[in-house]
């Protein structure tokens, strides 16, 4: 059985005056292998932001089976960790402390967050430094560039060890080179945890650089219309970004991308 | 460099322009030949407040402890009502246009109401303070937690956070500097409050004084009033502009103002 099994599912939004309710996502399958690292890709408005949703448990399909790590998902699943495009640091609390957050919220850490509090300092500390944050942690996150907050923002995902990282278009609003360099941070830290990862993305370079498998997506209502599998070894250097094989793949699923939004 | 350059002229500013404007005022009664009766000169006025002088300020510090008390009512009942409020859409949607229409109600219109139940006095003084005193706060401590960001919600949900985590985590830290900023108004519109409710129905304070003094003809003490008045107001607001800053300095991170 897969990770992160969804099977069949569609999702309606609450209608809301005339409008009857977008059908986001229809006859959605999509299925993750523990450990592995999957992009899903697709025109705007194809109802990726839902499958982050669907898989997390903050949506619950409104037709068809989601289930996560084995277990139907009724409910936050709360072995995710998300990140977004917009890193959402609380300006009110230093760096670490964003980063600590989900422990005062998470069970089990939440009963042992102030018995545990210097552990737990001394983890975001090592953390930040995984993703090239040493000695930032004492800052307030608006003292940090873009780049530097999205890399906090990681750390936050990542902080209370979650199996399942979502990632949703984290790197869209950083300059190129910042973001090439954040691929490589998370390639890594994928690379020493292990963690599910699904990443939302539009960029279709950095689906194939970072992904094990690719999913394009149908404009809406979102289901999948084609899965690829990366075959790059890994690991995966930054200059397998400019490999033959690399821009092959890159152009393929572009056709299928311009397939789908007809 | 010169004697001028080594001036603060930012901080020199309000006083410069202070004294200027009563220099002004001073000049055009003098130049003008206004009656006193009319517009007194500040000379007039200050002689005035000198001459009052104990009065003047019993009756100030009955005024700024009706403020601060109708103030005091105003926090405590604004906070709780503004986080009742911004829990959930469905209160916020059914107690916000009661709210506007409460508001809307001119508070000179509810003194005579309010004496009519507790007669004059001071507690009609403090209940206008605290009446039309606590909307901003309550609207602008909803409005903090209306505005918390979707996705750092989603990051919290995710977690199996409650919403009790959320509003203690993030909502109510989030909704403090409307709330600090919302007392500048509030305590400002209080002042207002207990001097009209003084001005209608009370045995003291500087609305009553004022009452009193126009009723005598005492024209240059009716302008002292409002001149202690006016100190008061800016004495009280310095003192919420002081405290927002302080408890809230992150939110005040731009440098936009400086």
């Amino acid at each position: 059985m897969s990770f992160v099994e969804i099977e069949d599912v569609s999702l309606r939004y609450k209608p809301q005056g005339d409008d009857e309710g977008t059908l986001a996502v229809e006859g959605l399958n999509l299925s993750v292998e523990r450990g592995s690292f999957v992009a899903v890709v697709g025109p705007s408005g194809c109802g990726k932001s839902s499958l982050m949703k669907l898989a997390t448990g903050l949506n619950f399909p409104t037709t068809g089976k989601v289930t996560v790590a084995g277990n139907d998902v009724h409910g936050p699943v709360s072995i995710a960790g998300m990140a977004f495009q917009n890193p959402v640091m609380l300006p009110w609390r230093l760096t670490r402390d964003n980063i600590m957050l989900p422990l005062e919220v998470v069970e089990p850490h939440r009963r042992t967050f102030r018995r545990d509090k210097a552990v737990n300092r001394e983890r975001a500390d090592k953390l930040l430094a995984s993703v090239g944050l040493e000695g930032q942690g004492g800052k307030f996150p608006w003292q940090l560039s873009g780049g530097m907050q999205q890399r906090a923002s990681l750390c936050r995902a990542l902080i209370h060890e979650p199996e399942l990282l979502m990632l949703d278009e984290p790197f869209g609003a950083l300059d190129a080179f910042t973001r090439e360099e954040l691929w490589q941070v998370i390639r890594d830290l994928h690379a020493a945890r292990k963690f599910t990862t699904i990443l939302v993305t539009h960029d279709l370079r950095e689906a194939v650089f970072l992904a094990d498998k690719i999913f394009v997506m149908s404009a809406r209502p979102g289901r999948v219309i084609v899965e690829r599998d990366v075959d790059i070894p890994r690991p995966r250097d930054i200059s397998v970004t400019y490999d033959q094989h690399f821009g092959e793949i890159v152009q393929e699923l572009r056709s299928h991308i311009a397939e789908a939004r007809g | 460099m010169t004697a001028l350059d080594r001036i603060d002229w930012i901080k020199a500013a309000p006083w410069l322009a202070t004294i200027g404007l009563f220099a002004i005022w001073e000049l055009s009664c003098w130049v003008f030949q206004i009656p006193w009766f009319i517009l007194p000169a500040p000379s007039k006025v200050f002689y005035a407040a000198y001459e009052f002088g104990p009065a003047l300020w019993r009756n100030s510090l009955q005024t700024l402890w009706t403020t601060l008390t109708g103030f005091g009512l105003a926090i405590v009942f604004g906070l709780f009502l503004g986080l009742f409020i911004g829990w959930d859409r469905r209160i916020y949607a059914a107690l916000y246009p009661l709210m506007i229409g409460f508001n809307s109600i001119p508070k000179v219109a509810v003194v005579p109401i309010l004496v009519l139940w507790f007669g004059t006095g001071w507690v009609p003084a403090v209940l206008t303070a605290f009446l039309i005193s606590f909307f901003p706060i309550v609207v602008n401590v909803a409005t903090g937690l209306a505005t918390i960001e979707p996705e750092m919600e989603d990051v919290l949900r995710a977690l199996g956070a409650k919403k009790l985590d959320i509003m203690t985590k993030v909502g109510i830290p989030r909704s403090m500097p409307y709330f600090f900023g919302s007392l500048k108004v509030a305590i400002t519109l209080a002042f207002i409050g207990s001097v009209l409710s003084e001005t209608i129905a009370a045995n003291s304070g500087v609305g009553h004084m004022m009452l009193t003094a126009q009723s005598n003809f005492e024209v240059p003490l009716v302008f002292a009033c409002l001149i202690a008045l006016a100190i008061e107001g800016i004495g009280m607001y310095a003192v919420m502009s002081w405290i927002e800053m302080r408890m809230t300095g992150w939110a005040h991170r731009s440098g936009f103002n400086r």
